[in-house]
């Protein structure tokens, strides 16, 4: 053997061979299925199923929640991360750990918890009911649902930021004549970006796939609380395989770019924080 | 974290000098880089009422309404003939995947900390690749592989065998949606600890599995433990990827998500929620191990780097 390939450590083309075997047939097989399904289908064929009147209302309903979630989930979940680091309260170290119910509790378990909460007769619904908010089986139920889904994404992911943080910078900051919220804008706020920024992809890209959590609380009315991965699930029901696979392409494709997105965003503002 | 500010920390005593601007001896001193303390109480009071609306009332729901009818009402659920083969279902399935991902947790971590080869990042990202794709994709997958006009359609029911709408197919799709948990937790870990340890070992004479046993094994017990509990949490709770696999035949293959639905949608609210009960206290154990391994986990990860130190 030579001795530039003599490796001191035993078995790695045995993990290495099983790791690939095992990825390929649970995870790259099974999902390149569905390219090799649609190609099956001609264009036309798969344009007019993907923009389907249903299926583009779908689509601006899941993404369009999805976003906003994902935007509320980044305010809120700066704050908690903020408020978990910084300050000291009565029973922070639960409260730390609460944040991860979302990931904790099965989504059909928070999708019909959510729907009673918010039905006009739950907990918060009877409050909501009488300022003429209805948030059951509304487009404003999917957004709720989701942004409960999101949350701990973004608290995770900027919390760790926030613990590392060196107290010097602020100091500086201080020193040089910037008060609190100069210094946590210009200087604190553009440091955790890229953390916020990876929270938020997590937190869009599940949020598009959720299903559990949504379905109870949604109404799934087509055209107007239906989400997409319901359509994709409706027309399997019906045995419409080839409509299926069509709507997870559109959805596969959509998620993989705004990881992908993200990721180059993130990579040019780690450059741009090497930089300075 | 926030250590409390010593009240004139950072400050030059200037003795009486500072009356000639302001009279500030009997106003609390703040650091610089400390809000004020009505900042801190409006972040504290928000935070605290964004996670009580968001995720404090859903949990306290969830057992208030599935405690509502006793717990005798909740016992007599669990013990329904349907309900019971639910539950059965659910440990056989997540019994299976559970184990066949820790494996493979195990083997990738491996092969992508102890050797240097190319494409690793790569590898990596496929790893992570089932948590970007929505669960029903991921059992659609599998019906498209495995159902009637797939590849292996005509062969499996020539030979009489069931996959899709069928417990296989419902341990494939939750073996899917887990796949990530054990590999992710345990490479970072790894490549923190480094193979020093390992590379000594060998050095001094123990075979391959003798050094993974006894080295790196007890080096990764917490992280290993830590991804199991991820893992099962989210295979005994999985509802989509299962509900598009699964034939909903009642008793036969209906995991507890699955039965919750079935009850929620019979009009059967009060059985829906004892069940949601059952799997929201097994979330809470999980969160409970959870945040206890976390502990573990830290102090295991202090030591790999202070052994890098010394």
């Amino acid at each position: 053997m030579a001795s530039k390939n003599f490796r001191v450590l035993p078995g790695f083309r045995l993990t290495l061979g099983y790791t690939l075997l095992y990825l390929s047939l649970i995870v790259l097989i099974p999902l390149a299925g569905v390219f090799v399904k649609t190609s099956t289908l001609s264009w036309e064929q798969f344009w007019h199923i993907v923009t389907a009147p249903r299926a583009l209302a779908s689509y601006r309903l899941s993404f369009g929640a999805s976003f906003l979630a994902a935007l509320v989930n980044v305010f809120f979940g700066i704050m908690v991360a903020w408020v978990l680091v910084r300050y000291e309260f009565f029973g922070k170290k639960i409260v730390d750990a609460l944040v991860d119910i979302p990931f904790a509790l099965p989504t059909a378990v928070a999708g019909i918890t959510l729907t009673a909460l918010y039905v006009p007769n739950g907990w918060i619904g009877q409050l909501l009911a009488p300022m003429g908010v209805q948030v059951a089986f509304t487009q404003l139920g999917v957004f709720i649902a989701l942004t409960f889904i999101g949350l701990p994404f973004i608290v995770r992911t900027v919390q760790p930021v926030l613990e590392d943080f060196d107290p010097e910078i602020e100091e500086a900051a201080a020193s040089l004549g910037a008060n609190r919220w100069q210094t946590f804008r210009r200087v604190i706020l553009p440091m955790l970006f890229p953390a916020m920024l990876t929270g938020f992809s997590l937190a869009f890209a599940r949020a598009l796939g959720e299903y559990g959590s949504v379905i109870f609380i949604a109404g799934n009315m087509p055209g107007k609380t239906e989400i997409t991965p319901l359509l994709i699930a409706t027309k399997l029901d019906q045995f419409d395989y080839a409509g299926a696979t069509a709507l997870a392409v559109v959805m596969l494709v959509g998620s993989f770019a705004i990881l992908l997105t993200v990721n180059l965003l993130q990579w040019r503002s780690s450059r741009h924080l090497a930089r300075v | 974290m926030a250590q409390q500010p010593s009240p004139r920390a950072g400050l030059i005593d200037m003795g009486d000098t500072t009356t000639f601007f302001r009279d500030t001896r009997h106003e609390p001193h703040r650091r610089a880089t400390a809000e004020a303390p009505w900042v801190r109480r409006l972040l504290i009071t928000g935070a605290l009422s964004f996670l009580g609306i968001f995720l404090g009332m859903p949990l306290v729901s969830v057992f208030a309404e599935g405690l509502k009818k006793g717990l005798g009402f909740n016992f007599h659920t669990f013990l329904d003939p349907q309900t019971l083969s639910a539950i059965k279902l659910t440990f056989i399935v997540a019994g299976i995947s559970v184990p066949l991902n820790c494996v493979f947790g195990v083997a990738a971590a491996w092969a992508i900390t102890k050797f240097d080869f190319r494409g690793k990042n790569l590898l990596i990202t496929l790893i992570d690749l089932p948590f970007s794709v929505s669960p029903v994709i991921a059992g659609l997958i599998y019906v498209l592989l495995f159902g009637a006009p797939g590849p292996f359609g005509t062969w499996l029911s020539d030979h009489n065998l069931k996959i899709i709408f069928a417990v296989p197919g419902i341990v494939l799709a939750t073996t899917f949606v887990t796949f990530p948990f054990v590999a992710r937790e345990l490479i970072p870990l790894m490549q923190a600890q480094g193979r020093t340890e390992e590379e000594a070992a060998r050095v001094l004479g123990a075979s391959g599995w003798q050094t993974f046993w006894r080295v790196t094994l007890p080096n990764i017990k917490w992280g290993l433990l830590y991804g199991v509990i991820l893992c099962n949490a989210r295979a005994m709770g999985e509802f989509g990827a299962v509900s598009v696999v699964s034939s909903h035949i009642r008793g036969e293959t209906i995991t507890i998500p699955l039965q919750i639905e079935i009850l929620y949608n019979d009009y059967n609210t009060a059985g829906a929620f004892a069940l949601a009960s059952l799997l929201a206290f097994l979330g809470l154990v999980t969160l409970v191990l959870k945040t206890w391994i976390e502990r573990k986990k830290a102090a295991a990860l202090r030591a790999a780097e202070m052994d890098l130190i010394t």
